[in-house]
């Protein structure tokens, strides 16, 4: 079997599952498969580059697709002019402060030569900057946070018009990219050019952290407490249910008006996320063909030649953590905003982290066909299991009685069925196809 | 100022907690050092492993508690211990044999076997949460306090209180016992030693006729014991809940690569290192100030350096800072 034709039943394969769920369960959830796939997909594009191309092990996507997140809330919501009165100039101030406080330091390691005094100037300096950083903002944040805790209570967005520019949502994909990225590079610094096990362990790290500020700092993104209802690009179901020429084109296809809203905001969303996964895929497509692309992957395949061949390693590895990085903070962004809210509370690694790996490995890593594929495969496997382990389960304990603690407790763990076979997925795919799908070429 | 009040408080909420928290981790940092020595990669399936020897010990535990039987003061799970101490055994040997050992003959690179260990971390931890729900469960019975707020206030006749739990008593006392066993059989017994030898030298280890299966094999039984051991400590000290033991692994990991990967000293000491920096970090320290300071320098407010949500930043700092500065951790390990 040739190679166009294998990927092209590979990917059949995805759109008969997906339409097949269409027409057995509803067409709402099949247009959630394809959404969230097409956001999976972009995820994998983004570890695909680091891992695919680079070999560099990245487990913190989870806090660059938070930070996707972050941006979305910062660029799409309207401001809280009060809070900006009360206390915006004080944070940030306070944030500069604690900025400059780093900046010195690194400036003094640098430039002292080593010895006590050294030390003692970067102790004074990182604690006394720490106190007068605090002594800032805290007193702001108190501020910010006492302005009607129970709707905003933050500092807002930038978004003059609203709910009624939803288009600026537009706008906060790009710039979850550049958040991504500009975290990116501050632990590509710090943490590449240390062993593979390290930058794993940092990047699980800091994901954690990214997402323990966004639970704890109310002031920013109003922590716990979620920011719901974010502008969107698409249309709303009721305008669309209280539109007359909706209506008429609904009735003409003889479908019920709000079956035909959601499906239609759905299909809005789908168009808007395929631009962009056509746009990155094409863009990586270009990278890996061209001589950057080879030398990324010769530097994969024997730093030690690569680095004697006058290629900068550590340089070129940065580049690509933050490239891909920040296709994953794009993505992130792009789900906020198809979830229309920030719910810090539901970032779990194990679903943003460790899922988008095995898409990739299990769809091929070094290619990116493989890895769009193993978005969507995955994230099929991932939302269907569920009925899947349910149904097994029913019919496993349909013999036992009603009510039996076994059966209910089985029952229950259905929902465990996922990570299971997550696990088993990956395990086989690494065992016996190392390479994924659709291996490298 | 009351020095004698201040450290009593001190004791109580710092020293104390931070001892208990640190054994534990010191214990699963041990684990994940000897897998790195021997196996040579990071095995990102221990917060797992950890919650899976829990789950067998709280499993039988519960039995034991339905047929009665109870050590009076001390925990039931001790009782338990031991089968959850096999539990785990069997099925690190199982996974061993049925995932690790291909790869192992195959001389995979370490990378490709820790992806390898998060596929083992997604099955363990869906087969944790499928044998015992998702949910928070305490197990811990028989008497909460080895000395109490009240009997030590009226002992001292001190302004503050010091409790000990019982878990904290029995979490120290365990793993001074679990740590000494195990130096004694690194360091003495003719097995130890060959997995001492086989870490230092794969190739030298294997001329020398060192069956390198054999240790393995060993490795995995060690690890079993020290992860159910640390994950039942740690649910008793404070409650089991699966993701919390999934979480450990950050801590854990930071403190064997504070200590130094491969280094059984490092994980101890890097086990304590991340603990006493958590706890203190995340203190209110307004109180022992309060005692410890004349009257006019005492804080008005929490004199909190960071909220508690904020530890792990804690552990992570502490590692980029050893990383940065001292790559090989504070004890020399090693590094593939």
């Amino acid at each position: 079997m040739n190679e166009t034709l294998k990927n092209t039943a590979l990917f059949g394969l995805v759109a008969v599952l997906i339409i097949g769920t269409g027409f057995l369960q509803s067409w709402n959830s099949a247009l959630f498969i394809l959404n969230f796939g097409l956001i999976s997909a972009i995820m994998a594009l983004g570890v695909n580059l680091q891992w695919g191309f680079a070999g560099l092990f990245n487990v913190g996507i989870m806090g660059f697709v938070a930070l996707g997140g972050l941006a979305t809330v910062l660029v799409s919501m309207p401001p809280t002019t009060e809070a900006w009165a009360a206390g915006g100039v004080g944070v940030i101030v306070a944030l500069l402060m604690g900025a400059a406080t780093i900046v010195v330091t690194a400036l003094v390691i640098k430039r002292m030569p080593a010895g006590w005094m050294r030390t003692v100037v970067i102790l004074v300096l990182l604690i006394g900057g720490f106190f007068i950083y605090r002594a800032l903002f805290d007193p702001s944040v108190a501020r910010i946070e006492a302005i009607n805790p129970a709707s905003t209570g933050y500092l807002g967005g930038i978004n003059p018009g609203g709910a009624a520019w939803g288009w600026m949502t537009l706008l906060a994909w790009p710039v979850g990219g550049l958040l991504a990225a500009g975290v990116a590079w501050i632990i590509g610094k710090t943490a590449l050019g240390l062993r593979s096990d390290y930058l794993a362990i940092a990047t699980l790290g800091i994901a954690e952290i990214i997402i323990a500020v966004l639970k704890n700092e109310d002031w920013l993104s109003r922590g716990v407490k979620n920011v719901i209802g974010l502008p969107r690009p698409a249309p709303y179901e009721v305008e669309l249910q209280a539109d007359p020429a909706f209506l008429d084109r609904a009735a003409s296809l003889g479908m019920d008006p709000v079956t035909a809203s959601t499906i239609w905001v759905k299909l809005v969303y789908a168009g808007l996320f395929t631009v962009v996964l056509v746009i990155l895929f094409v863009l990586a497509q270009r990278a890996l063909h061209s001589p950057w692309g080879r030398m990324m992957r010769a530097i994969r395949d024997n730093e030690n030649a690569s680095e004697a061949m006058g290629k900068d390693v550590t340089a070129r590895h940065l580049q690509v953590f933050i490239l891909g990085s920040a296709i994953c903070g794009i993505a992130g962004a792009m789900m906020t905003t198809l979830d229309g809210q920030l719910t810090p509370g539901t970032y779990q690694p194990l679903r943003f982290t460790f899922l988008i790996w095995v898409m990739v490995i299990v769809g091929g890593s070094g290619n990116n066909l493989g890895a769009v594929l193993g978005g969507f495969l995955i994230w099929f496997l991932w939302v269907q299991v569920e009925p899947m382990g349910l149904f097994v389960m029913q019919l496993i304990t349909s013999g036992m009685a009603d009510g039996a603690p076994l059966k209910t407790h089985l029952i229950e763990s259905a929902a465990h069925m996922r990570l299971l076979t997550m696990g088993l997925v990956l395990l086989l795919v690494l065992r016996f196809s190392p390479r994924g799908l659709i291996p490298e070429r | 100022m009351d020095l004698l009040n201040a450290f009593v408080t001190l004791s109580n909420f710092v020293l104390i907690p931070a001892i208990a928290y640190g054994s534990q981790l010191a214990l699963g940092a041990l684990g994940v050092t000897l897998i790195y020595g021997i196996l040579r990669f990071s095995n990102f399936a221990h917060g797992d492993t950890m919650a899976f020897g829990t789950m067998v010990t709280i499993l039988f535990t519960w039995l034991f508690q339905s047929w009665g039987l109870s050590l009076g003061p001390v925990p039931t799970a001790l009782l338990a211990l031991p089968f959850g101490i096999l539990g785990c055994m069997a099925l690190l040997l199982f996974t061993d044999r049925v995932v690790y050992k291909f790869y192992r003959e195959q001389k995979a690179k370490p990378v490709i076997l820790v992806i390898v260990s998060l596929g083992v971390m997604f099955i363990m931890n869906g087969l944790v949460r499928f044998i015992i729900g998702p949910d928070d469960q305490r197990f811990s019975d028989g008497e909460r306090f080895i000395v109490s707020v009240r009997t030590f206030r009226e002992m001292t006749g001190l302004e503050e209180g010091l409790a000990i739990k019982t878990t904290q008593g029995i979490t120290v006392i365990t793993a001074v016992i679990v740590v000494a066993a195990l130096f004694w059989f690194l360091n003495r017994t003719r097995t130890g030693k060959s997995m001492r030898a086989y870490s230092d030298n794969e190739d030298l280890a294997l001329l020398s006729g060192i069956n390198p299966e054999r240790v393995v094999m060993i490795t995995w039984l060690i690890v079993a014991a020290l992860a159910t051991v640390a994950g039942v400590l740690y649910g008793l000290d404070k409650s089991f809940k699966p993701f919390t033991y999934f979480q450990l692994l950050l801590p854990i990991f930071a403190s064997a690569i504070v200590g130094g990967l491969g280094s059984p000293l490092g994980a101890i000491a890097g086990g304590f290192t991340i603990a006493f920096s958590e706890v203190m970090v995340t203190y209110a320290w307004k109180k022992v100030a309060g005692y410890a300071l004349p009257e006019s320098l005492a804080p008005d407010g929490l004199a909190q350096l960071l909220s508690t949500d904020y530890k792990f930043a804690v552990s992570f700092v502490i590692l980029l800072i050893v990383l940065l500065f001292r790559p090989t951790g504070l004890f020399a390990g090693k590094s593939v």
